[in-house]
């Protein structure tokens, strides 16, 4: 199995499936919806395989491949996975087939599947990709089935919601574009070849004098915006709420779960490692959106009406921590954070599940249409407070353990901070608990009379809730094989801040050092993949 | 009597027929076409037989533009002592005038396929129609090779007045006349500026040769350019025109509005072609010296054709007017990579030029669809619902614009991408950023219409009942779809030609100016320093 292009396979085979899709003739949707079965969950199986193949003390990417792509642009298809990745792609391929299944009934089956197979592969395009350019066509490329899916099957201001979300994300690519083309032409001038690969090219951008510190900020800024958008960070969110509200219920578990990681992912694997220096200077403001937007996403989501909305704005919140943790540029804040990017798709995705559900039996998100919602439904009720929960962070499921990292580690390297944040933990419990409060409770009334949630729409919840909960109680299989990953990058940071000159924020420089092994060898890319 | 025999004979050039077979084939054809037209005025066949013909000449030429291509790619008499200059230097063979050859065929050949159908539905007069496509063609391909400025200005006006014809010629509709006044009245104004800044180049020069021109240059210092330089600009001006670049766009919407949509579809795509292969041609090869002189001119053109294209795009309720404005947009980018004033970007500029033909051509061949009889219904509510009536239709439209948008996994991402890399290689920074950011605006046009195809508005009028797509349509629909998304996955062939291409005619055309910060020699260059780079980081 050691030749066989897994990573690539991941890629094509739910392409393959959409374009089969395409052939299906229109009237049988039930043939479209099982080769859409058939193609996601094997991608799922394949991606067991992965992580039975990984190695988990390979902190280099590792099971990838290099091709020739476009020569003359240097631009060539390589792939590789490491510990961040892996469970990227293990999320995606998972809410996929999720979806699907929480969209049996759903017009115009045929088109909605092939985009939402077409989604998985850029999606895992996106995570397994380690050329820049390769990067960035996928990114891009997701935008154009999740448009579909909202512009299609969105509710009533679908329109509106899609262009939007299209157009932040594509004006925030331009600066990631121009940016990713001018570090490959740099490095074209200092060393004759022009390539985007990304390791050859992190290696080259974090030694000193590669890149002038202020090309470094700018480049590193470049690249912010475009993943500041995607995660997002406050200034840059309000596609997000607009985005999910009006979404299908698939499309929204598959925003949250792994769009929004998206934003974060780039940050770890080119924005950091490639402008260390950069990073490190400007990481206060980056704590700072962090804090605002989990506080904002916070007060926000608690003067909702609308249901959907409270879960879009605990996705602000809830990255925000991802943020956090990230900057905090400890082990034990990236690892958070990557844990929490893993529990968010997990336990957000149950929740937009279960809101969708209510959608389907009433039409509405409108919080004050329902009442006493667990006295008519008890089993709907109990898995609707569990994902609460989940979601607010209670101990025992894995949303603790991600944002206790990453408190934890932001405390250990920016004090303040993490006190600020830890607000934060409190308001979500208000805005999640009042809203279980004003729907779940009480007496019902005739409107209220719904229909106990079905076999087929617990197979969606209960994986989602089962894996929270899992890795609530046992997370290390997730942070034994992030840990290598998070700690290459981690050491970037620490070779490239210079002790000699301590600057800027004290806070964040002296702490960092701390943590820093004295002589700390430079995670050069260990080894190259075979090919 | 004695004077007369103290004259010299006036020596004509030996004419090399092989360098200019390729528009002769097209006129060619185009002469047949009369030729049978007038003898069987009404047998009913001369439609079929007249299309054959056309399509039949348009083949003879790629053949002929391939054999010289496989001349040159070999090394062979082409191109081993720089560009093979044919009839006293007038023309130069070479892989940049294959290249420009290459798209205007393509074009013609689809637009042609096109009209096919498109004729027969308006009942109009279609052998006139094929004559006059194929003449233009002719002016396009002359141009393309052309070497000398009053050659350039040949090919200008047989391309331009076929095509002020073709505007007009569906005589029945007030609006196509209006697009053929515009468009002659225009266009022959600028056809006069250009013709001034020859004028002054010639009297700056002593030629109107590119190639001694550049020679020219090249060795005699110019105290006082101004009149030089006055006549660049005078150039730029009439070639701006031809390929629409703001500010002298302002014929694009109405013309490509009134004309036949077959007719604005090779305009598009095939016209843009063969006016940048002038301009790259002129200002690369002859006026490389002075391109600090031409350069800020080209960007300004840029940035302009930039904002107005995306920006004025926003406000149309019109398809056609949506996509002329967007056309506009998409010489801004050709234009980053013409004020690159590198191989890079002139390469880039080429296979820009070759997905530009083939994205536009298909949105307007499913406009053309979608118009239906009488050639009117092209508002944005003639679109709504197309992906319930007609999927495919609306699934290629949606390939063409995604396209256009510079998505990737399609031909237009790459052209962007290949732009912003000469643009960016030339240290133009904010140039690509301003592109990207107005490409993100453009996007929102395209989306507009792909949300009308696909997400009317609730409640709103939906157009009901199919048209057909006939056989040619279909055809040329198919491949050019399939040109798109090939350039998006596997665009490395064409890539390399546009490179060798511009290479070629750089070392050429140039002639005595040195290619400094080239990379031409692609192979060598890429291969050697890479081991050496590697170790490095380590």
């Amino acid at each position: 199995m050691t030749d066989f292009p897994t990573l690539t396979a991941l890629i094509v085979l739910p392409a393959l499936g959409a374009l089969a899709i395409l052939f299906v003739p229109r009237g049988r949707p039930e043939i479209a919806r099982a080769l859409g079965y058939a193609a996601s969950v094997a991608t799922l199986g394949m991606t067991g395989y992965l992580l039975h193949d990984f190695d988990t003390h390979i902190a280099a990417p590792q099971l990838g491949e290099t091709h020739v792509w476009m020569e003359s642009l240097g631009v060539s298809w390589t792939t590789g996975i490491d510990g961040i990745s892996l469970f990227m792609v293990a999320l995606t391929a998972l809410l996929i087939p999720i979806g699907m299944l929480a969209s049996a009934d759903i017009d115009n089956a045929k088109s909605f599947t092939m985009w939402l197979l077409v989604l998985e592969s850029a999606l895992i395009g996106v995570f397994v990709s380690l050329d820049l350019v390769m990067f960035f066509v996928f990114f891009e490329v997701v935008l154009v089935p999740m448009y579909f899916l909202i512009a299609g099957w969105g509710h009533d201001n679908r329109r509106y919601a899609a262009t939007k979300f299209f157009l932040f994300t594509m004006a925030g690519s331009a600066f990631l574009f121009v940016g990713i083309l001018t570090l490959g032409y740099l490095y074209e001038r200092a060393n004759g070849t022009l390539t985007f690969d990304v390791q050859t090219l992190t290696n080259w951008a974090e030694l000193d004098g590669s890149l002038s510190s202020s090309t470094a900020r700018l480049l590193f800024i470049a690249f912010a915006i475009a993943f500041a958008v995607k995660i997002p960070l406050v200034p840059l969110h309000t596609w997000l709420p607009d985005a999910h509200t009006d979404a299908p219920t698939a499309g929204s578990v598959v925003l949250a779960g792994v769009l929004l990681k998206m934003g974060a992912y780039g940050f770890l694997r080119f924005a950091i490692p490639m402008f260390p220096d950069a990073a490190v200077d400007l990481a206060p403001v980056f704590l700072v959106l962090a804090i605002v937007g989990i506080t904002y996403g916070a007060i926000v989501g608690a003067m909702q009406p609308n249901l959907k909305r409270i879960v879009a704005y605990s996705s602000v919140a809830h990255l925000g921590f991802v943020v956090l943790g990230t900057f905090a540029f400890t082990i034990e804040g990236l690892q958070g954070g990557v844990f929490t990017m893993v529990s968010h798709g997990l336990t957000t995705g149950a929740l937009f599940l279960l809101v969708g559900m209510l959608y389907e039996r009433r039409h509405t998100y409108e919080i004050s249409a329902y009442r006493g919602v667990w006295k008519v439904m008890p089993i709907f009720g109990g898995l609707f407070v569990a994902a609460a929960f989940a979601s607010i962070g209670l101990p025992g499921f894995s949303g603790f353990v991600g944002e206790f990292l990453a408190l934890i580690g932001t405390f250990i390297s920016s004090r303040w901070y993490a006190v600020a944040a830890t607000t934060g933990v409190i308001l979500a419990a208000v805005y999640l608990l009042w809203a279980v409060q004003r729907t779940m409770t009480g007496e019902p009334d005739e409107e209220n009379d719904l229909p106990e949630i079905n076999l087929r729409e617990l197979c969606t919840v209960v994986p989602l809730l089962g894996l929270s909960l899992f890795l609530g109680l046992y997370p290390a299989p997730v942070l034994d094989r992030v840990e290598p990953s998070v700690e290459a990058v981690l050491l970037r940071t620490c070779v490239a801040d210079d002790p000699a000159t301590p600057d800027d924020d004290e806070a964040v420089v002296v702490q960092i050092r701390d943590e820093c092994p004295e002589d700390a060898p430079i995670p050069v890319a260990a080894e190259e993949p075979e090919s | 009597m004695t004077l007369l025999a103290q004259l010299a004979p006036i020596e004509s050039p030996s004419i090399d027929w092989f360098a200019i077979a390729p528009p002769l084939a097209l006129f060619t054809a185009a002469l047949f076409i009369v030729l049978v037209r007038s003898i069987y005025r009404h047998n009913p066949l001369i439609r079929p037989l007249a299309l054959l013909m056309a399509i039949t000449g348009v083949i003879c030429a790629g053949a002929f533009t391939f054999v010289q291509w496989l001349l040159i790619d070999a090394d062979g008499p082409f191109s081993s002592t720089g560009p093979y200059e044919a009839i006293e230097g007038m023309v130069a063979v070479d892989g940049f005038s294959v290249f420009v050859m290459t798209v205007v065929l393509i074009a013609t050949l689809l637009a042609i396929l096109l009209a096919s159908g498109y004729l027969g539905r308006e009942r109009l007069e279609a052998p006139e129609f094929y004559v006059l496509m194929l003449c233009s063609a002719t002016g396009m391909m002359l141009m393309a090779s052309a070497n000398d400025l009053i050659i350039v200005f040949l090919a200008l006006e047989i391309l331009s007045i076929a095509l002020y014809v073709l505007a007009a010629f569906d005589r029945r509709r007030a609006t196509s006349q209006e697009a053929g006044l515009k468009y002659f009245l225009l266009g022959s104004f600028s056809s006069a500026v250009f013709l001034y800044g020859v004028a002054l180049v010639y009297g700056a020069t002593g030629s109107t040769n590119l190639t001694k021109i550049s020679q020219y240059l090249a060795t005699t210092t110019i105290l006082d350019s101004g009149v030089l330089v006055l006549g660049i600009m005078l150039l730029l001006v009439g070639l701006g025109f031809k390929v629409g670049a703001a500010p002298f766009h302002m014929w694009t919407p109405d013309v490509y509005e009134g004309a036949p949509t077959p007719v604005t579809a090779f305009m598009a795509g095939a016209t843009k072609a063969a006016a940048f292969g002038a301009i790259l041609r002129v200002f690369f090869g002859a006026f490389d010296l002075y391109r600090t002189d031409w350069r800020p001119a080209v960007w300004a053109l840029a940035v302009l054709s930039l904002l107005v294209g995306s920006i004025a795009a926003l406000v149309q309720t019109d398809v056609k007017r949506m996509l002329a404005y967007s056309s506009i947009s998409h010489a801004g980018y050709i234009l980053i990579g013409v004020q690159a004033a590198n191989d890079a970007g002139a390469s880039a500029a080429l296979f820009y030029l070759f997905v530009y033909a083939l994205m536009v051509f298909g949105s307007f061949a499913v406009v053309t669809v979608v118009a239906r009889g009488g050639d009117e219904n092209h508002t944005l509510a003639d679109f709504r619902g197309l992906s319930v009536r007609q999927p495919m239709l609306a699934g290629l439209l949606t390939l063409f614009l995604l396209a256009q948008a510079g998505v990737p996994l399609t031909g237009g991402f790459v052209a962007k991408l290949s732009v912003f890399d000469a643009a960016l290689d030339a240290g133009q920074y904010p140039l690509a950023l301003l592109g990207m950011l107005t490409a993100a605006i453009a996007a929102f046009v395209y989306l507009r219409i792909i949300l009308a195809m696909f997400a009317p508005e609730d409640g709103a009028d939906i157009v009901r009942g199919k048209t057909r797509v006939d056989f040619g349509t279909g055809v040329a629909l198919t491949l050019a779809a399939a040109g798109v998304l090939f350039l998006g996955l596997v665009p490395g062939r064409v890539l390399d030609f546009a490179k060798e291409a511009t290479c070629r005619s750089d070392e050429i055309v140039a002639g005595v100016v040195a290619p400094d910060d080239n990379d031409c020699d692609v192979e060598p260059e890429s291969g050697s320093p890479a081991p050496e780079a590697s170790p490095d980081p380590g």
